[in-house]
């Protein structure tokens, strides 16, 4: 398992403690340039561009390479965040993962499930990890952004969000934030069938960190993601908080809900077989967004 | 992209996987004309894109003419689930010895592929008892992987053969098109021992459709559905009153099931995607004006880094544009919203800072409609 805080933050033995480097794949295109100016804003410490055909020129004072390889190689960067259209990605993440990079963040929508799938085994074999696609990034307040979150829904604080869906994660974050609460991290799962990450996997690389008083689970219909992360809550006997909200209840079988990943077939990816579970997990399930702050609250007061 | 039986059953015949002989048509003249083709008794099919048409009385058997004629009808006119039929088809009456479950489907949690078999078919997957169900990686599948299931559900000899013959073709078929799920329900022996399939479900994944131009011609998307997409948007029709915009999927079905909550009925689903600007939200209410039945629409954005006001002009410019004749209740959410709130008291549109606030407000407003 990929240790995220030691690859996000660091230890304060490290010389770049709190300023890991980071690689932008497709930095001049409209979204992939727009977005890096707003994670420089936040401090984020991008040290290289990639766009094949644009090498050795500048973006902002940020060298672009041609090659994922070259740009590791004069960086040693271990985090790439990638915008391209979604057919060019898995070209740009078997670049990404050969190069040695250990945690991709895949921004771009419409990615086939095929060339997800091809990326992760390689990824896999690599240890490396892909967030991802479709999601908006993973954010630690203060310290690093990778993606495409707006800020102000963030603030330092001890909650961890693990969402399925961009806009809810930043609407919670917001919420709790308004409430008192902050978030030592908040990571974009994304929407489609294939994640790269799914939330089990989210859920163990955050679930040991020193600074954690409990996790907020932004689940939605489709897949069985959230029944099996409550499984394992129960398997482990997980002690911090949890509080949930699935999106979604009322939405109509065998239709795909905007997210590719949010459609519900028979009992599989409905929303009563993840709140069912969760509750099976004593996990309590919001009605809708405005509860979670109160819900964690409650239990974070146990 | 959810295929219709008969779209299903003619990618089948693609790779030699035998469907009974049938035809599809939209009018009863050109029903009679299949049906007297293929000698009565027949089976007529709503083709629709959901499940449950058995329990539905969406597939009739029809034993003459007089009974195709009022079946027919019955059939061409009615809605599963919603789902209105988009054609019908008529099949030759296939006697069969044994119905049989098969499907391959992606594992979504495991990344993989499930065969699912069972020896009981016919019915909904959820009710069977003694399903055999193996896990396969997407490029790991081989001829003892499909002995293993045949074995599983205890198939022998000649049936053995022609059910391994069938799963391999169905996997390449899965491969080929990029399928999510194909499902054969039933999948029948025959008296001879051959392999039918009587029934056909394909999903494919719509983000390889580029890759796929031959599945073209099987998009059922509705022109609003199209216009939707054209702007990158996400769109559901809905069978209520209230056209729901917001930005994001989860925080579109989020407002969705609050509004439900509240009791009040979705028109649409839409999703303007991630960020929302002035033009993103007034295609969408372009897109809204086309739907019947919209007697309010409920926004819900969550702008980030968007301006509130940027997203009231878009609002006045549509009013203006007398693209909304009905009432607009709108939760903003971003800089900027005091400002958003008196440039839209100007026009019918009320700004709220909840969600629950704008969606009392609008179910309230369609009751006195």
């Amino acid at each position: 398992m990929l240790d995220i805080f030691d690859i996000l933050v660091g230890t304060r033995e490290d010389n770049d403690y709190k300023n890991k480097s980071v690689i932008i794949q497709g930095i001049t295109g409209k979204f992939g340039s727009l977005h890096t100016k707003n994670m420089i804003a936040y401090g984020t410490n991008i040290v290289a561009g990639v766009t094949p055909g644009k090498g050795e020129t500048k973006f902002e004072n940020i060298n672009i390479y041609d090659t994922m390889r070259e740009a590791v190689r004069s960086t040693n960067s271990k985090i790439s965040v990638m915008f391209m259209p979604a057919k060019f990605f898995l070209e740009a993440a078997e670049d990404a993962i050969n190069a040695g990079i250990k945690l991709l963040i895949a921004i771009p929508e419409h990615v086939p499930i095929k060339d997800t799938m091809i990326a992760l085994k390689m990824a896999r074999k690599n240890k490396a990890a892909i967030i991802g696609p479709n999601t908006p990034g993973i954010i630690i307040p203060d310290v690093i952004k990778l993606g495409i979150m707006p800020t102000t829904p963030f603030k330092p604080g001890n909650i961890a969000i693990l969402s399925k869906s961009g806009t809810l994660m930043y609407e919670m974050s917001d919420k709790i934030s308004q409430h008192g609460f902050g978030q030592n991290i908040a990571i974009g799962i994304g929407g489609d069938p294939i994640n790269g990450t799914i939330l089990i996997d989210a859920f163990d690389m955050i679930k040991d960190s020193p600074k954690l008083d409990g996790i907020v689970v932004v689940g939605e219909i489709g897949g069985d993601a959230e029944e099996i992360l409550a499984q394992h809550v129960m398997d482990i006997n997980y002690k911090k908080p949890i509080i949930s909200y699935i999106a979604g209840r009322s939405a109509p079988k065998e239709k795909r809900m905007g997210h590719a990943g949010a459609i519900v077939y028979g009992e599989y990816g409905s929303a009563e077989s993840k709140i069912k579970m969760f509750n099976n997990a004593n996990i309590p399930v919001a009605k809708k967004p405005s509860e979670i702050p109160i819900l964690l609250a409650q239990r974070l007061k146990i | 992209m959810r295929l219709l039986e008969y779209q299903a059953k003619e990618i089948f015949s693609e790779y030699g996987i035998k469907t009974p002989l049938g035809f599809v048509s939209n009018n009863i003249q050109e029903g009679i004309k299949q049906a007297t083709q293929l000698k009565l008794p027949v089976i007529i099919k709503a083709q629709v894109p959901i499940g449950g048409r058995g329990k539905s009385g969406a597939i009739q058997k029809c034993n003459d003419i007089d009974e195709f004629m009022l079946k027919y009808d019955q059939i061409l006119n009615m809605k599963v689930k919603n789902e209105k039929t988009r054609s019908v088809l008529t099949e030759k009456l296939i006697p069969y010895e044994k119905e049989l479950y098969l499907s391959i489907f992606l594992n979504r949690s495991k990344r993989c592929y499930n065969i699912i078999a069972s020896l009981q078919g016919g019915i909904e997957i959820e009710s069977f008892k003694n399903q055999i169900i193996h896990e396969m990686e997407f490029d790991s599948f081989n001829n003892d992987l499909a002995l293993q299931v045949a074995d599983g559900i205890k198939l022998v000899e000649k049936q053995q053969d022609n059910f391994v013959l069938i799963l391999k073709k169905l996997f390449r078929l899965v491969i080929d098109k990029e399928a999510e799920l194909a499902e054969i329900n039933p999948l029948v022996i025959l008296k001879d021992n051959n392999l039918l399939a009587l029934d056909g479900k394909i999903i494919t994944d719509d983000n390889a459709n580029f890759r796929h131009p031959e599945l073209q011609k099987f998009n059922q998307k509705t022109t609003i559905e199209r216009k939707a997409e054209e702007n990158g948007f996400s769109l559901v029709e809905l069978d209520g009153d209230i056209a729901v915009i917001g930005n994001g999927a989860g925080l579109v079905m989020s407002t969705l099931d609050i509004l439900t909550d509240h009791g009040g009925k979705a028109a649409c689903f839409l999703d303007v995607g991630g960020g929302a600007t002035i033009d993103s939200v007034y295609e969408a209410l372009k897109i809204i004006s086309k739907i019947k039945n919209v007697k309010g629409i409920l926004i819900n954005l969550y702008g980030g880094i968007v301006k509130t006001t940027t997203v009231a002009h878009a609002l006045i410019k549509a009013y203006n544009n007398k693209l909304i004749n009905v009432r607009v209740s709108a939760r903003l959410k971003g800089t900027e919203s005091q400002k958003s709130k008196e440039l839209l008291a100007t026009i019918n549109i009320n700004m709220f800072d909840s969600v629950e606030d704008a969606i009392n407000f609008i179910t309230s407003e369609i009751k006195k409609c």
